[in-house]
């Protein structure tokens, strides 16, 4: 599956409990918009080490790099470029 | 302690049966199962019938209900206490009043002929009474200021009904139980219904501070009483020109006769013990003020993240109390849940009522049947990190560009260190939302009800359906809110949405009377509430240090550990209590089954799928997901045992003391 789909479905599952997949943008901020709240932060990350393999940082802990699809998207793309390149 | 029970004819004519009378107190026996009594009166023109369950607390020998006047004309039912009843009597004496008990009952009857509804003025107490008058035919209900005792009713076929619990309405076939989409929305965003709304449609509760007069012939009246006044920032403060240490003493002096007055009962008293500030204080108090034998009782975790029982026998040490202690695991609070949720009668988003109703079993097999504990003590003096957070987010949306005034959030929120050293736009994010709309009326309360209502993602397209279009209630503010200090505004919506509605209820009346305990609560005394509500905001807290002027004023009478030791607020465990090793539980495995999820139509099937894979997967849940698992399994029970499934109780029997009165000309 691609990343970025990867990541959507990841959120709707886990954090919309939504069968209408992810109903926002790629830009949205997962907590302006209410999506995620501390914990679902630290979820993100576990699910991203798991997934990817790679490991977070305590200073990349910050919304650029987790609070959209897109920011996710291209943390993981500097992190992890093989795995975005063979998806 | 007591529960009542009623019904009148309005504008029907019904048969008044003592048996209809009867099926409604079984349905409320836990509630005072020493005694029942039952007023019939029926004529051609009126029909009510009265009911009470009595727990014999004080004058036990005289003080079987009904109870009426000398000749007879005024009959009351009631459910609670009037602590001042020593001192109302001799001046209704002088009054030319004669009493024949030495009961509180009694002495509310004869203020009632005396002043009317204004009756109420006079009393201290917690209650909930219905007075029939035969002369006016006219029925009158009140409820004590804050909400202590619960009072429900319901109007039906030209009938009002009316009772304690919600159960003994839908005793009567006339009563269909049938949930509230709105209410069940309130509930996922407020942690509860707003008053008068109840989970259930129709079904009203008489809210705190009301009285309900229905007069033969006339609509029904609903009259607010009392109500948390608070000074307004243009009229300093009454207490202004007091400083904190004659005011911390004036609380004492308050405080020490609100306990004492509490003691007074023909039965022995204990305490609840927590560990925290509050109920040590109280406890300190009946030591220190009173010659009486002490018992005290606490609830210890087996989960240590939720324990205090160490500082429970620190404080009973310190006092030489009996003290008594229950331990609670996950595996207790998970198989309890289903029985807590019949006596709350409500939906909840959390556990913490389960370990009180174990603590009052463990009170009633110790042979007590009334504690006195701390609450109130927390939203009239300020001890909640949601003022906290409240006085912080104004602070800081002086200067919204700061990155310094809302690094204070992390002292309440230590967890947020767990995302990294570079947490401060994090912060932002959490606690930064509307940060500037500070004449938001409903400011302080923003981030929780924004949280919490994460967890109506997994409502059924079916209720969102229902909900759609329906321009969402908000808490009632009373007209000088807006002149309030912050400290004020956000006290007022903790003190009449959480406290009276969720606390005193589900945590505090319900649990209690599932056991036949009734709790006593000396910071609720309205002599103190309304000394508290006078002080300036920087006597309850002063920067982020929390009832501040309560530490002052009880710190001598308590180890420094006690009162110095910060406040760790009262949770209990959610997830791990139903899914101990990640499995369910049997009982929270059938209720989540897709039949019953689709049966009860409330939630998503595929949603409540999701989060119960989630549960198996990860080993930590977010405080919203929590919520949300807490919310659904409550409200799938609330429906199994109200809606789908409701069960009368056995009926009163031979055995049961039973006084029955029957008046009117047939």
């Amino acid at each position: 599956m691609d990343i970025r789909e990867q990541i959507k479905s990841y959120i709707a599952e886990t954090f919309l409990f939504s069968d209408d997949g992810f109903e926002f943008s790629d830009d949205d901020s997962f907590l302006d918009e209410g999506i995620v709240d501390s914990m679902g932060v630290l979820e993100i990350i576990m699910f991203l080490e798991e997934t990817f393999g790679f490991s977070v940082e305590d200073e990349e802990i910050k919304p650029e790099n987790f609070d959209s699809v897109n920011n996710l998207y291209s943390y993981i793309q500097r992190k992890a470029p093989t795995a975005v390149s063979a998806s | 302690m007591c529960g009542i029970v009623g019904t009148l004819n309005r504008t029907k004519q019904h048969p008044i049966n003592e048996s209809q009378i009867r099926l409604m107190l079984s349905s409320i026996r836990h509630r005072g199962p020493d005694q029942f009594g039952v007023y019939l009166f029926q004529d051609s023109f009126d029909g009510i019938g009265l009911g009470s369950a009595r727990l014999s607390i004080i004058d036990l020998g005289g003080g079987q209900q009904p109870i009426s006047n000398e000749d007879g004309s005024v009959w009351i039912v009631f459910n609670g206490e009037i602590f001042n009843y020593v001192e109302l009597r001799p001046e209704l004496e002088r009054l030319g009043h004669k009493m024949s008990t030495d009961s509180d009952t009694e002495v509310i009857v004869h203020l009632y002929e005396e002043y009317g509804p204004a009756c109420v003025e006079h009393l201290n107490g917690q209650f909930a009474f219905a007075i029939w008058d035969e002369r006016e035919r006219s029925l009158f209900i009140a409820r004590d200021r804050v909400g202590i005792r619960p009072l429900y009713y319901t109007e039906q076929d030209g009938a009002l009904l009316f009772a304690s619990e919600i159960k003994a309405l839908l005793t009567d076939p006339r009563v269909k139980a049938e949930l509230d989409p709105v209410a069940i929305d309130q509930i996922f965003t407020y942690w509860s219904p707003l008053s008068p709304r109840t989970a259930f449609r129709g079904i009203k509760t008489l809210p705190p501070g009301h009285w309900l007069l229905a007069k033969s012939g006339q609509p029904i009246t609903v009259e607010r009483y009392w109500q948390p006044e608070f000074p307004t920032i243009a009229q300093p403060e009454r207490q202004a020109d007091m400083s904190i240490d004659e005011a911390a003493a004036e609380l004492r002096r308050l405080l020490v006769d609100a306990t004492q007055i509490r003691l007074r009962a023909d039965v022995p008293v204990g305490a609840y013990l927590s560990g925290g500030l509050d109920s040590s204080a109280i406890t300190a108090f009946i030591r220190h003020y009173t010659g009486n034998r002490l018992e005290t009782f606490s609830i210890a975790f087996a989960d240590e993240a939720f324990d205090e029982s160490a500082y429970q026998y620190r404080m009973a040490d310190h006092l030489g109390t009996d003290h008594h202690l229950i331990t609670a695991n996950y595996h207790d609070i998970g198989e309890a849940f289903p029985d807590v949720i019949w006596h709350t009668e409500t939906p909840l988003t959390r556990t913490s009522p389960v370990p009180l109703y174990l603590l009052s079993r463990l009170v009633r097999e110790t042979d007590f049947k009334v504690v006195l504990t701390g609450e109130g003590s927390d939203e009239f003096l300020g001890g909640y990190n949601i003022f906290k957070e409240n006085k912080i987010r104004h602070f800081w949306a002086k200067d919204a560009e700061s990155t310094l005034r809302p690094a204070l959030l992390t002292k309440l929120y230590p967890y947020i260190g767990g995302l990294g050293q570079s947490n401060d736009t994090y912060l932002k994010k959490f606690f930064g939302y509307e940060l500037t709309d500070t004449a938001d009326p409903y400011y302080s309360h923003k981030i929780r009800w924004r949280n919490t209502s994460r967890s109506k993602r997994v409502f059924s397209n079916e209720l969102k359906a229902s909900l759609a279009g329906i321009a969402g209630e908000r808490p009632y503010l009373p007209p000088n809110f807006a002149n309030w200090s912050s400290m004020a505004q956000a006290q007022y919506l903790e003190i009449t949405v959480f406290m009276a509605e969720y606390l005193l209820s589900s945590q505090g009346d319900r649990v209690g009377m599932a056991h036949s305990v009734e709790g006593r609560f000396p910071f609720l005394d309205h002599r103190v509430v309304e000394f508290s509500n006078q002080l300036p905001p920087k006597f309850k807290m002063l920067g982020i240090d929390e009832k501040y002027i309560l530490k002052k004023a009880v710190s001598d009478l308590l180890p420094p550990e006690i009162w110095n030791r910060p406040k760790r607020p009262y949770r209990a465990p959610i997830h791990r209590s139903f899914f101990p090793n990640g499995q369910p539980l049997s009982w929270v495995h059938d209720i989540l089954s897709p039949e019953n999820i689709e049966g009860a139509a409330i939630f998503n099937p595929k949603a409540v799928n999701s989060l119960m894979n989630k549960i198996k997967r990860i080993g930590e849940l977010s405080e919203t997901d929590n919520m949300t698992l807490a919310g659904i399994l409550s409200t799938q029970l609330v429906y199994a045992q109200f809606i789908s499934n409701f069960r009368n109780a056995p009926d009163l029997t031979g055995s049961d003391d039973v006084k029955v009165i029957k008046r009117g000309k047939r």
